[in-house]
Parts: structure tokens; C-alpha cells; sequence
């Protein structure tokens, strides 16, 4: 079960990638002024409307040759699997953070105006703003789109089968070609992303039970 | 140690604020009152740089608020704020609503924080409930938060924006006498309130405002008792008709 260890891999990288970008790009997008928020419009625009396998072609294909011929050709010359791993680490997760930044963003924009108004008058610089008051009620309203999410990202990993990372459906594939037992190499793999799915859906459960607040049902943000 | 100058602004075309000019003394407690939609909860929101001006000038404390003055964190650290709807934040608990801009903005010891928290929170009378959430709290006790939440920062100002229009009749008093005690006690305070017996009795001056002009200033008792525009006259025969 080597590829089910890669599927793993795969969709706990992105994800840490996709929830860092995710927020940086989901906060510029809710700044008042300057040219973030525009910047950061133009990366969910661009990332969000591009199928994903396209996207996945792109870094395997496309970017060594945009890339000067040095760096490209060690791009190029990395050893399987991480000639596959690495590029479809960086697609899945930077694809996943212009979903997971517009839900950063309509979670602060979710909250009273009046939060921000009372952070300033105490005194708090925007970034402390953003990371003491707005993020962590941002976070609760949007976890449980956040589940969703982290669910799919086990699911979009099987694209990268595509660009030659022999993860979870590709191995499938091999023991199919190999044996032409297909009910049953197809079987398990649907059993194995069910049970990882329901494992994903029970982390996240948790965490939204752990970080609901007292005498907020949905932990909205309303007193 | 407030002195308002000229000061204009505008939403677009619609200007909500025309030309005002105010002084408010240390230790003075100013009411502002006046028809919603008359520019005084801009107004007010103008003194701590949380509404930006088009033109005039405010002094705070020594501290110069201008169109072009874009940097506020120094000003907003002496001057307090009370909101109508209290807007604590609700992921903290009360203790850390009132300890967290002490040891983020002012970069007080957590032991320091805790007790100055302590004993403001002691003196809202809200001792009992420091560990909770505002969610669980009452709109009146919420508000009491709020107000040991501006408080400790040890502001010199206190700026009240409508603190007690979104409480229930029985918890206003609550938050009234807060505000009285803090009066009593020499804190230079501004208030939007619609408060009129609050105004009568605590305040040392009122400002009527109709359309974005300060139209009429006044010491409280003659404010109430002989007020000299038309408009104010108008105004107080409608609120205080019941």
C-alpha cells in the first residue's frame, strides 16, 4: 500500500501549503487599500478557473521550460517519484488556496463592522487585529466549509496520477493491468478514500466541537 | 483637552458633518445629543480617528488629528471607546477581553493585565463573571465589559457612542451608573446618548446637533429648561412629550 502513503503525503502537504496561502490570500483580499487586494483577486480569479489538471499539466510540463535552462533540467532530472511528487504538491496546494482564501474572506466579512472599529480603537495594528480578533472568528464561522474542503483535497490527489505519481487510483491501475482483477483492485481503493474521508471528516468534527464557544450554537459572531 | 475646529465631512455628495467647532475641559462631561441622522455618532467617531475628516482640525490631549494625519495608534491608546452595539469580541473570555489590548497594544505584563483587569472588572460589578463568555452574559453586563474594557488602557478621554440604545429598559440604569461613577470621578467624557435625565443630571454641557451642524451649545440645566434655537426647542418637545 505504498500509493495509499503518497495520496497521504500529497494531500497533507498541500493542505498545510493550501491553508497558509489560503490565509494570506484571503486576508489581502479584505484589506482597505493598496494593491493587495486587487493582487490577491487575480490569484483566486487565475487559480480557481483553471481546470485542475490543467493546472497539474502546467507545473509538470509547462514551468521547467519558462524556468532559466539550469533550474529547469534539475526540475526535470529529480528522481521519481519527487519529479511527480514535488510539482503536484505545489499545484494541489496552491489550487486549494484560492478556494480556501474566498472562504477566509467571506469569513471576515462575515463579522460585525463594528469588530474591527473596536479593535482599532483599543489600539491594535492591523496585524494584530487580524490575528487576535478577526481570524479566530473568521475560522469558526467558516469550519465547516473548511471540512468540505479538507475532504477534497483526499479526492483531488488522484489527479495527480496524471502527471506519473503512482498515489492511490494509480496503483489501482497498475494492479488492474497487471492482474485484471479489476473488481477487486478498484473495490479496495473506493473502500480506502471512503475510510480516509470519514477519518478526515471525524478530525475535523472535533476540532469544530473544540473550538465551539459557550452559548454559541453555530459559533457565530453576533454577542 | 478636546478642541474640535471647523471640522467637515462627506459621504459623496451627502455632507454629514458641516464646519463644527467644539472645546470640551479636562474632567468635563459633555452630552451630544440631537435627531438621528445628525452627524453624532460621526462626530464622535471623528475624535479617536475611527471616521477620517475632509477638512478642520482636532486637538486630543496634544495629539493633532488632520485630514493628512493618517497615523492614530498613539491618540487611540488615551482615548476610550464605547460602542452601542459593545462589540466585545466573542472568542475571549471577559478576563481576556479586558487583558488583551493591555498586553498586545500597551505590552503590559499578563500578571499586571490581570489584575488591573481584576479591579476594574470588580468595580462593574461584574466579579462574579469574569470567566465567561459575553455570550453568556446580559446586553447591561456585556456593556459593563466594555466599558472596563476602554477603561484599561487608562484612557483620558472616554468617548460613548448611544451606549445604552441597545439595551433592554431595566438594564440601562446598570450601565448609567457606571457612567456616573466615572463622571464622579473626574474622567473627561464624551457621550452620544439619548439619555435625557442622564444628560440633565451628569452632564456639565450638551451639544444639539440637527444635519450635521452644531446648532446649539449649552450647560445642561439651561439646555433643557430654555433652549434658545428653534430646532432643539422642537426636538425636546418631541422626546420629552411622554
Amino acid at each position: 500500500m505504498n500509493g495509499l502513503g503518497w495520496t497521504l503525503s500529497l494531500a497533507l502537504g498541500a493542505w498545510t501549503i493550501a491553508l497558509i496561502v489560503g490565509t494570506l490570500v484571503g486576508v489581502a483580499r479584505t484589506l482597505p487599500r493598496g494593491i493587495l487586494p486587487r493582487l490577491g483577486r487575480v490569484y483566486v480569479e487565475t487559480f480557481r478557473n483553471i481546470p485542475l489538471l490543467v493546472q497539474m499539466f502546467f507545473w509538470y510540463f509547462v514551468l521547467p521550460e519558462l524556468l532559466p535552462v539550469r533550474v529547469g533540467m534539475a526540475i526535470k532530472q529529480m528522481d521519481p517519484p519527487w519529479g511527480s511528487f514535488v510539482p503536484a504538491l505545489i499545484c494541489l496546494g496552491l489550487f486549494t488556496a484560492a478556494r480556501i482564501a474566498e472562504q477566509v474572506r467571506a469569513g471576515i466579512q462575515a463579522l460585525p463592522s463594528g469588530q474591527m472599529q473596536a479593535a482599532s480603537a483599543l489600539g491594535f495594528g492591523q496585524g494584530n487585529m487580524y490575528r487576535l480578533i478577526l481570524l479566530p472568528q473568521a475560522f469558526r464561522i467558516i469550519l465547516p466549509t473548511l471540512t468540505n474542503e479538507f475532504m477534497t483535497i483526499f479526492k483531488n490527489t488522484s489527479v495527480a496520477l496524471t502527471i506519473g505519481l503512482v498515489e492511490l487510483t494509480a496503483t489501482a491501475r497498475e494492479i488492474n493491468e497487471n492482474t485484471f482483477r479489476t473488481f477487486e483492485a478498484f473495490g479496495v481503493v473506493t473502500i480506502v478514500y471512503l475510510v480516509i474521508a470519514l477519518l478526515a471528516w471525524q478530525i475535523m468534527h472535533r476540532i469544530e466541537r473544540a473550538a465551539q464557544l459557550p452559548a454559541l450554537a453555530g459559533g457565530g459572531a453576533r454577542p | 483637552m478636546i478642541e474640535i475646529n471647523s471640522v467637515s465631512k462627506s459621504y459623496g455628495s451627502f455632507q454629514v458633518l458641516k464646519n463644527c467647532s467644539a472645546s470640551i475641559a479636562r474632567g468635563e462631561v459633555v452630552v451630544i445629543c440631537g435627531p438621528s441622522g445628525s452627524g453624532k455618532s460621526t462626530l464622535i467617531k471623528t475624535v479617536n480617528g475611527l471616521e477620517t475628516i475632509d477638512s478642520g482640525e482636532i486637538n486630543v490631549g496634544g495629539f493633532r488629528l488632520a485630514p493628512e494625519v493618517t497615523n492614530v495608534a498613539a491618540l487611540r491608546r488615551s482615548v476610550g471607546m464605547v460602542f452601542q452595539s459593545f462589540e466585545l469580541f466573542p472568542h475571549l473570555t471577559v478576563l481576556s477581553n479586558v487583558t488583551i489590548a493591555q498586553t498586545k497594544v500597551l505590552k503590559r505584563s499578563k500578571a499586571a493585565a490581570e489584575e488591573k483587569a481584576r479591579s476594574l472588572l470588580a468595580r462593574v460589578g461584574l466579579s462574579a463573571h469574569i470567566a465567561k463568555h459575553p455570550a453568556q452574559l446580559s446586553g447591561g453586563q456585556q456593556q459593563r465589559v466594555a466599558i472596563a474594557r476602554a477603561l484599561a488602557l487608562d484612557p483620558e478621554v472616554m468617548l460613548f457612542d448611544e451606549p445604552t440604545s441597545a439595551l433592554d429598559p431595566e438594564m440601562v440604569n446598570e450601565v448609567l451608573d457606571v457612567m456616573t461613577g466615572l463622571a464622579r470621578q473626574g474622567m473627561t467624557m464624551v457621550c452620544v446618548t439619548h439619555e435625557m435625565g442622564f444628560a440633565r443630571s451628569v452632564a456639565n454641557r450638551v451639544l444639539f446637533m440637527d444635519g450635521g451642524e452644531i446648532v446649539e451649545t449649552a450647560a445642561a440645566a439651561a439646555f433643557f429648561d430654555a433652549p434658545r434655537s428653534e430646532r432643539a426647542k422642537a426636538f425636546l418637545a418631541k422626546i420629552l412629550k411622554h
